[in-house]
């Protein structure tokens, strides 16, 4: 009795606010809006300076064409619904986490550091708990990228707290 | 005869044969691993060739771009896993093949076929693009712009998916060039303030970000999948009965290739698509396909290598890229300040001839490093991902910092990353974006100039014979899904 009530529920489709489609268009139409209204806060050129259309215009029809096409595809996305997607594992979450991580680190603190606690953190979260790869790809490899592009470009990384100890 | 002197340089200098080496050793290395490519790699090495001059700059990107193409055969046969999304069709006779103990036979057609191809391509850049630059002669703001949306157009009707998806990925990428300061007025646009976007969005971080950052992404939740790989012995050259078998389709896949290189569209993907079902249409044994018949593999290797030359004509006559690598190329020419169009062809044909020749030799090249060294590039897909993608993660990050030195790049970079992995996920492809991007400010500027010159009369784009027919190919090419899926649906 209770798996023909569990299977009934899992056939109920879900409400529309919770299908990839609208998802979809609710985000594109809501950025765009945005997008949209701040078009109109741009500066204008005056009619004497102003040859062909203002700088407004070319970016206004690119988002009005795309709120256009959205609708469209979610128009179509009754007849033709989209497949449904796997739910997104667990280390999906944390590689994206770290990505915040990332810049609040390159941010606060240091560049050279935040490359660090980030590929610590994925490899970790990833599966790698041996300590010398952990090291490899968290200090050693992160150390070679530096010189490297240091050396090749003459590149200056931010200042920070490992860096600057680098540098001075 | 000068020009194939011009083409032969390369050969003759310890520095360019250098820099081929490692582009090719580099594009295979790219090519094999699964989510990266020569687009990625491209990008990321895109800062180094700083150091470089332009000429050798180039040869590197696109010695990196033909080796890197090929090289998504290696893992497509072996691990069933397309090294490049160019590679997926090869997987579907390449890997069955190999399972019957035949990997050795099938990585030896792919090699062959895609040298052919490859030279082939080159050989259509060399006779194609010089017409094409003198045609561009006559060429306005109006005809630019039309061809732009032509090649837009094309993009979304031939690509990946959903046409208006792809619509809406290249109108959104044309959006983000918009970003920054109004080149014709300097007024700022979507900058809210912020001093760093008044330059604009630079085209690595987003490249780098939809790629390399977005396939990380992907990764991430791909972390149980196992590849069943396939032992390789040797490489081994297709028989004489392969060759009986097969010329006709690797000529038929070359010609493909190089046609839909020339459209700009998502070049070497779609060209191996198209190929491998022509291969089968024309095939005495259409129902060995997808069993491991070495007619598919010939078409698909064929057709994606083809692509690569086809895909530099318009890169290089008119600077309108045809695919996703020839944008970075493009961005590389446009950082060493080599300005693509007819007057390059007038005024450096040694750089150009130089570049034929580059393609040439790394065609061969990748044959040679295909042919012996196909079992060590294999085992390079035996460094695990979680060991691997931090690497690349580091990489990307110090290569979009490098070049301006900047670490709202690097954010941006990020961002793109997450927006490109969503895109992926709900069908729509990043390629256009990309294309969009490139092709944004050409598509404003002659729109805005032709505006001027008809002072302001939309309908006077339709007096102009060369422009009107691109507006109708355009509408041919939006047109063209519609009635194929009416077709299937009959």
């Amino acid at each position: 009795m209770n798996n023909v009530q569990n299977k009934k529920r899992a056939n109920k489709s879900l409400p529309f606010f919770f299908k990839d489609e609208f998802k979809v268009f609710f985000v594109i139409i809501f950025f765009s809006t945005i997008l949209l209204i701040s078009t109109f806060t741009f500066d204008k050129v005056p009619p004497i300076l102003n040859r062909g259309i203002q700088p407004a215009t070319f970016p206004k029809g690119l988002l009005i064409l795309i709120m256009f096409l959205t609708t469209i595809i979610y128009y179509l996305s009754f007849k033709n619904p989209w497949k449904k997607e796997k739910k997104l594992p667990k280390p999906f979450f944390l590689t994206i986490s770290s990505f915040i991580l990332f810049v609040i680190i390159s941010k606060t603190l240091d560049f050279f550091l935040a490359i660090s606690v980030l590929s610590i953190f994925v490899s970790y979260n990833w599966g790698e708990k041996r300590v010398f790869y952990l090291l490899l790809v968290g200090i050693i490899f992160p150390l070679i990228v530096f010189i490297f592009f240091e050396m090749i470009l003459g590149l200056r990384f931010p200042p920070g707290i490992i860096t600057n100890l680098y540098y001075y | 005869m000068d020009n194939l002197l011009l083409m032969m340089a390369p050969l003759f200098s310890s520095k360019l044969l250098i820099v081929l080496l490692f582009g090719t050793l580099f594009g295979l290395i790219l090519g094999v691993l699964p989510g990266l490519g020569p687009t990625t790699g491209g990008a990321l090495i895109l800062p180094f060739t700083m150091t470089l001059d332009p000429l050798s700059a180039i040869v590197l990107l696109t010695s990196i771009y033909c080796a890197g193409t090929y090289g998504g055969a290696i893992t497509a046969v072996l691990i069933n896993t397309p090294g490049t999304p160019a590679a997926a069709a090869t997987c579907l006779d390449g890997y069955p093949l190999a399972q019957k103990g035949e990997a050795g036979r099938a990585l030896g057609m792919a090699t062959v076929s895609s040298t052919v191809g490859g030279i082939f391509s080159v050989i259509v850049l060399v006779f194609f693009a010089p017409v094409l630059a003198k045609l561009a002669y006559e060429f306005g703001q109006p005809e630019y712009f039309a061809l732009a949306i032509f090649g837009l157009t094309m993009l979304a009707s031939i690509g990946e998916g959903s046409p208006i998806k792809n619509l809406i990925a290249g109108a959104f990428g044309i959006l983000i060039s918009t970003i920054g300061k109004d080149f014709m007025t300097s007024i700022d646009r979507f900058t809210y303030g912020i001093n760093e976007l008044s330059v604009g969005i630079g085209f690595i971080p987003v490249v780098v970000g939809l790629f390399a950052i977005s396939e990380m992404l992907t990764q991430s939740t791909l972390l149980d999948q196992v590849f069943k790989r396939v032992a390789l012995k040797a490489v081994k050259l297709p028989s004489l009965d392969d060759y009986k078998k097969t010329w006709k389709t690797i000529l038929r896949s070359s010609g493909i290739g190089s046609f839909i290189g020339v459209l700009p569209a998502e070049g070497g993907t779609v060209a191996s698509l198209i190929g491998y079902s022509e291969a089968k249409r024309f095939s005495k044994e259409p129902e060995e396909f997808g069993k491991g018949s070495i007619e598919g593999i010939a078409g698909a290797e064929a057709a994606n290598n083809a692509a690569t030359g086809g895909a530099m004509v318009p890169t290089l006559a008119l600077g309108i890229p045809g695919s996703a690598t020839t944008a970075v190329i493009l961005t590389g020419l446009i950082i060493h300040g080599v300005r693509p169009g007819p007057d390059l062809f007038r005024e450096q044909p040694d750089f150009l001839y130089g570049i034929f020749g580059a393609m040439l030799i790394a065609n061969i090249l990748f044959f040679i490093f295909g042919f012996f060294g196909a079992k060590l590039f294999a085992r390079i897909t035996l460094v695990p991902n979680k060991i691997l993608w931090p690497m690349i993660f580091a990489v990307s990050v110090c290569g979009t910092y490098s070049l301006s030195q900047s670490i709202i790049d690097v954010w941006i970079m990020l961002f793109f990353g997450v927006l490109g992995f969503f895109m992926r996920r709900f069908g729509f492809s990043v390629v256009p974006v990309i294309i969009g991007l490139i092709l944004g400010e050409l598509v404003e500027g002659t729109l805005r100039q032709s505006l001027v010159i008809f002072d302001g009369n939309w309908l006077m784009f339709l007096t102009r014979p060369i422009a009107l027919t691109f507006f109708i190919l355009s509408f041919i090419a939006l047109a063209f899904p519609l009635l194929r899926s009416k077709k299937q649906k009959n």
